[in-house]
């Protein structure tokens, strides 16, 4: 089992990273036109930084909903892979969309989640993950097995690319506070059409 | 004569095959007592992807995300469940012109016993209103499939989301001894 061979990893020896970094290795990752969703906040704004791919969504609002956005996406593309990008704040206000997730069992869905244990765009207050929650915990026991916290940004890539090949997956990362590198365009209406350009949906903008 | 054929379709069959006509795919829902006949059709039907949802907005954006991959979604739930998504309407449906269809289950009028629901039905229309989404309040089942089918067609063209509450005077609502 995944969770058994990367069992030593957890949110206590899971080295500390930075998110615009592993977002870059991400989106490097993505050669077969995958979607991404990226969570309210900052998962959007690094993910808006490395570079604005017509197959991205950039939420401006609804927290807590980048993971049911991405496994709708999944639903109706099978055959894309669909990748959320959300931050642990917002995870733990939506955790019932974990059990959702195990129980349908989408095989192109990923999750990453960047833990940095605060809300940091209001102000660095603590959450629940800064000391008694375990994300990756949290995932295993919705029934999401494979889940893992990343060591560092070579087991990141690496468990990207394992997610990239079937799913549902959950990848935790520890990440520093560090805000986000740029701001998105604050265009609900253009994000979402190019989107559904960018999936084939649209034909046009 | 064939009686099937001559006996009155049922509310929540006229609400499946509308859906089915209109090519709405799937169905994600939080239960409801008084929905339960359309839920059990819906999944017995292999045209439709139906599942429960652990929370209102979780399936409102599952809904969101397959509009945008080209799959047509609808969501079901109770008058208590619609108090839980007016910030995914307010931020994420409405701000992005998302076609959601929304069935909600009118529970907290015409006999109900339970004052949270009552409550939560008082602001219910308010709040569909004040966000612009229209929505309509069906109460008669000759109305239905016009209304619904028609509405489906508004939304899909003018990529803006619909609530239907449907009445107890058309599902019959949930009963109670006084």
């Amino acid at each position: 089992m995944t969770t058994q061979r990367t069992g030593a990893v957890s949110a206590h020896n899971a080295k500390v990273m930075n998110r615009f970094e592993l977002t870059k290795r991400v989106v490097g990752q993505l050669k077969r036109e995958e979607a991404v969703i990226g969570g309210i906040g900052n998962a959007n704004f690094d993910l808006w930084a490395s570079g604005q791919r017509p197959q991205n969504f950039y939420m401006l609002g609804s927290m807590g909903l980048a993971v049911p956005i991405a496994f709708g996406v999944a639903i109706a593309q099978p055959q894309r892979h669909v990748i959320a990008l959300e931050g642990d704040g917002s995870l733990l206000m939506q955790l019932g969309c974990l059990a959702t997730v195990a129980m349908q069992a989408p095989k192109n869905l990923a999750i990453v989640v960047w833990d940095n244990g605060v809300y940091q765009i209001t102000g660095g207050q603590p959450t629940a993950s800064s000391s008694t929650a375990d994300i990756v915990g949290i995932a295993h026991a919705c029934g999401i097995a494979n889940s893992a916290w990343a060591a560092d940004e070579e087991d990141f890539e690496r468990l990207v690319a394992q997610a990239l090949k079937g799913g549902p997956s959950l990848i935790a990362a520890r990440i520093d506070d560090k805000p986000g590198v740029a701001t998105t365009d604050r265009d609900p209406v253009r994000i979402r059409a190019t989107f559904m350009q960018g999936l084939g949906v649209k034909r046009t903008l | 004569m064939n009686d099937t054929k001559t006996k009155a379709a049922t509310w929540h069959e006229i609400v499946l095959t509308t859906l089915k006509n209109n090519k709405v795919k799937l169905v994600t829902y939080v239960p409801d007592r008084v929905f339960t006949p359309l839920i059990k059709a819906l999944h017995a039907d292999s045209f439709f992807t139906t599942f429960p949802c652990t929370r209102e907005e979780e399936a409102v954006g599952i809904v969101t995300g397959a509009w945008m991959g080209g799959l047509r979604g609808a969501v079901l739930m109770q008058t208590s469940g619609f108090g839980t998504i007016p910030n995914a309407l307010a931020s994420l449906v409405v701000p992005c012109q998302i076609p959601a269809l929304i069935f909600v289950s009118e529970r907290g009028t015409l006999g109900e016993f339970n004052l949270g629901q009552a409550m939560v039905c008082k602001t219910m229309r308010p709040v569909l209103s004040s966000i612009g989404v229209e929505n309509h309040t069906i109460t008669r089942i000759d109305e239905l499939a016009f209304i619904v089918d028609r509405s489906i067609k508004q939304a899909v063209a003018t990529q803006a989301p619909v609530a239907f509450i449907l009445s107890p005077l058309l599902t019959g609502g949930k009963v109670f001894e006084a």
